[in-house]
């Protein structure tokens, strides 16, 4: 369960101080996904870092299963969020060892049976036991957004915060991480919150879908609206929707 | 215009060779060709061979390969440099990887210019102001004086294309233009480029792994898997297609879109 209410998140302090989300509300039950969806820049990703505890810098409300994340969360917050970072190429350890990387936050938590935990894990996200000795460069798009997943799924979250889980994957690869997300929700029952700039991506992960435009909340709505075009989409949700579905657009026949 | 046939790439690594193109075949004229396929089939490599981009560990092999008559297998670095960008120009997957971050945007246009065009600074600046209009951009002369890191991704890729266009090549081949791109911004990049495109009449490879751009904006369409192209067709019988590759990679595209033919 994510409650947020009246979130306000900015960068610098004072005199710098500028603000990039502005008084944004939504609750997402548990086992429940929500999808936020907005341009860039428009605010999603800062979001979610407040919700994870990585940017201190805001006002409001953030509860995560009753919990507020703050600087001294203690480790069984963090253990219970996990982020999923946009770009896995950036966010794994370029000189770790897969293994390594899967490892280190079952020692931080001090979980036992680490090599089991592992082999668990991988299992869940499909992948052989071949990468844990591999580099995150010398494995493909797809396959190191699987070892993003496995990095988060391993300490065994409740919630996991995915940011842009599908960007820079080709369609297929897009394809089988978005299967692979759904089930795990069902069988881990996990709360998510996904943050995507393309409607059609949230459509097949989400249930309800929040809009940001410039760090405001401008929409609120189930996904199968999009589907039905129903007549409570705001115009910005439109123009979202249409250059996501149709892509280009040229004046035919006139 | 561009004629490519039976080519290879392959490259020389540790573990000996890889193949990167394998006998790939495809013709473009003044049209807007897409090339299509997943990561590691080998889209780039193609793009960067016709370009003469690739490393020296990369051997090219080919029955012909050809742009406008001349033939590019022959061409050494050195007669390439004299093409390159003038007749034929590309643009990038990213362009804050593909800008040079430390020169300013009106530099990099003066630079283009001086190398082919002329030498008078003032003037590679009025040529340079009116190609960052020709891709909308609102503020010109506030651009030329900005560092890529400064700029947005769509406000980077139109500097890009604007600093391919320098030389009013007659071809352009566009290497995932649009993957760094939110929606907005891809539709607003895909805009310019089909104004260019058709006002300056010039022939257009669309390398991109987004089988709904393809459909939507490009004439003729090229499916390669494994280095090697598939299936050739126009874009409007993409969906038509009887080829169990191509309908696998439909098949993947994210649905959201119940809606599209029948609704609007």
């Amino acid at each position: 369960m994510i409650v947020v209410e009246n979130l306000s998140v900015g960068y610098g302090r004072r005199r710098y101080h500028k603000a990039v989300v502005q008084e944004v509300s939504f609750r997402i039950g548990s086992g429940m996904s929500l999808g936020l969806v907005g341009q860039s820049g428009s605010g999603k990703t800062s979001i979610l870092h407040a919700i994870a505890g990585l940017n201190q810098n805001w006002t409001g409300t953030i509860k995560v299963d009753g919990e507020t994340p703050n600087k001294n969360s203690n480790k069984i917050f963090r253990r219970k969020v996990q982020l999923m970072f946009q770009d896995s190429s950036a966010s794994l350890h370029p000189k770790h060892l897969i293994n390594t990387i899967l490892e280190e936050p079952l020692k931080i938590n001090r979980i036992p049976e680490v090599s089991t935990r592992i082999m668990h894990v991988l299992n869940q996200v499909g992948l052989d036991s071949w990468v844990l000795s591999r580099y995150p460069h010398q494995l493909s798009g797809g396959q190191r957004q699987r070892v993003a997943l496995a990095r988060a799924l391993v300490v065994k979250p409740t919630t996991l915060l995915l940011d842009e889980p599908t960007s820079g994957l080709d369609m297929l690869a897009q394809k089988e991480v978005i299967g692979l997300l759904n089930k795990l929700r069902e069988t881990e029952q996990l709360t998510f919150l996904v943050v995507s700039h393309d409607i059609a991506v949230i459509n097949e992960l989400c249930e309800w879908c929040v809009v940001v435009q410039e760090g405001q909340l401008v929409d609120m709505q189930r996904t199968v609206n999009f589907v039905m075009e129903g007549p409570t989409l705001s115009p910005y949700t439109r123009r979202l929707l249409d250059a996501s579905t149709n892509y280009f657009k040229k004046e035919k026949c006139s | 215009m561009l004629i490519i046939k039976d080519l290879s790439v392959r490259y020389r690594t540790d573990l000996g060779m890889v193949n990167g193109l394998k006998g790939l075949s495809l013709t473009c004229g003044r049209e807007k060709l897409g090339v299509v396929g997943v990561s590691g089939s080998g889209k780039s490599s193609l793009g960067r061979a016709i370009m003469r981009l690739l490393p020296d560990t990369a051997a090219i092999t080919a029955k012909e390969m050809s742009f406008g008559g001349r033939d590019l297998l022959k061409c050494d670095q050195k007669s390439a440099a004299s093409w390159r960008g003038r007749e034929v120009a590309m643009i990038f997957q990213d362009p804050h990887l593909a800008l040079n971050p430390i020169m300013k945007i009106g530099s990099q246009i003066t630079e283009t210019y001086k190398r082919h065009i002329g030498h008078e600074t003032l003037a590679a600046r009025r040529y340079g102001l009116k190609l960052l209009e020709a891709v909308h951009i609102t503020d010109p002369s506030l651009m030329w004086n900005s560092y890529p890191r400064e700029l947005s991704g769509g406000m980077a890729q139109r500097a890009m294309i604007a600093l391919m266009l320098a030389c009013n090549p007659q071809f352009l081949i566009a290497d995932e233009p649009t993957s760094a791109l939110d929606v907005l911004a891809r539709q607003a990049v895909l805009e310019i480029l089909d104004e260019l495109v058709e006002s300056r009449g010039m022939g257009l490879l669309l390398i991109s792994h987004d089988l709904g751009v393809v459909k939507n904006f490009c004439d003729r369409v090229v499916v390669i898997k494994d280095g090697k192209d598939i299936e050739t067709l126009p874009a409007s019988k993409l969906d038509d297609s009887l080829c169990p590759y191509t309908r696998s990679l439909l098949a993947a595209q994210p649905r959201l879109l119940n809606r599209v033919d029948g609704a609007v």
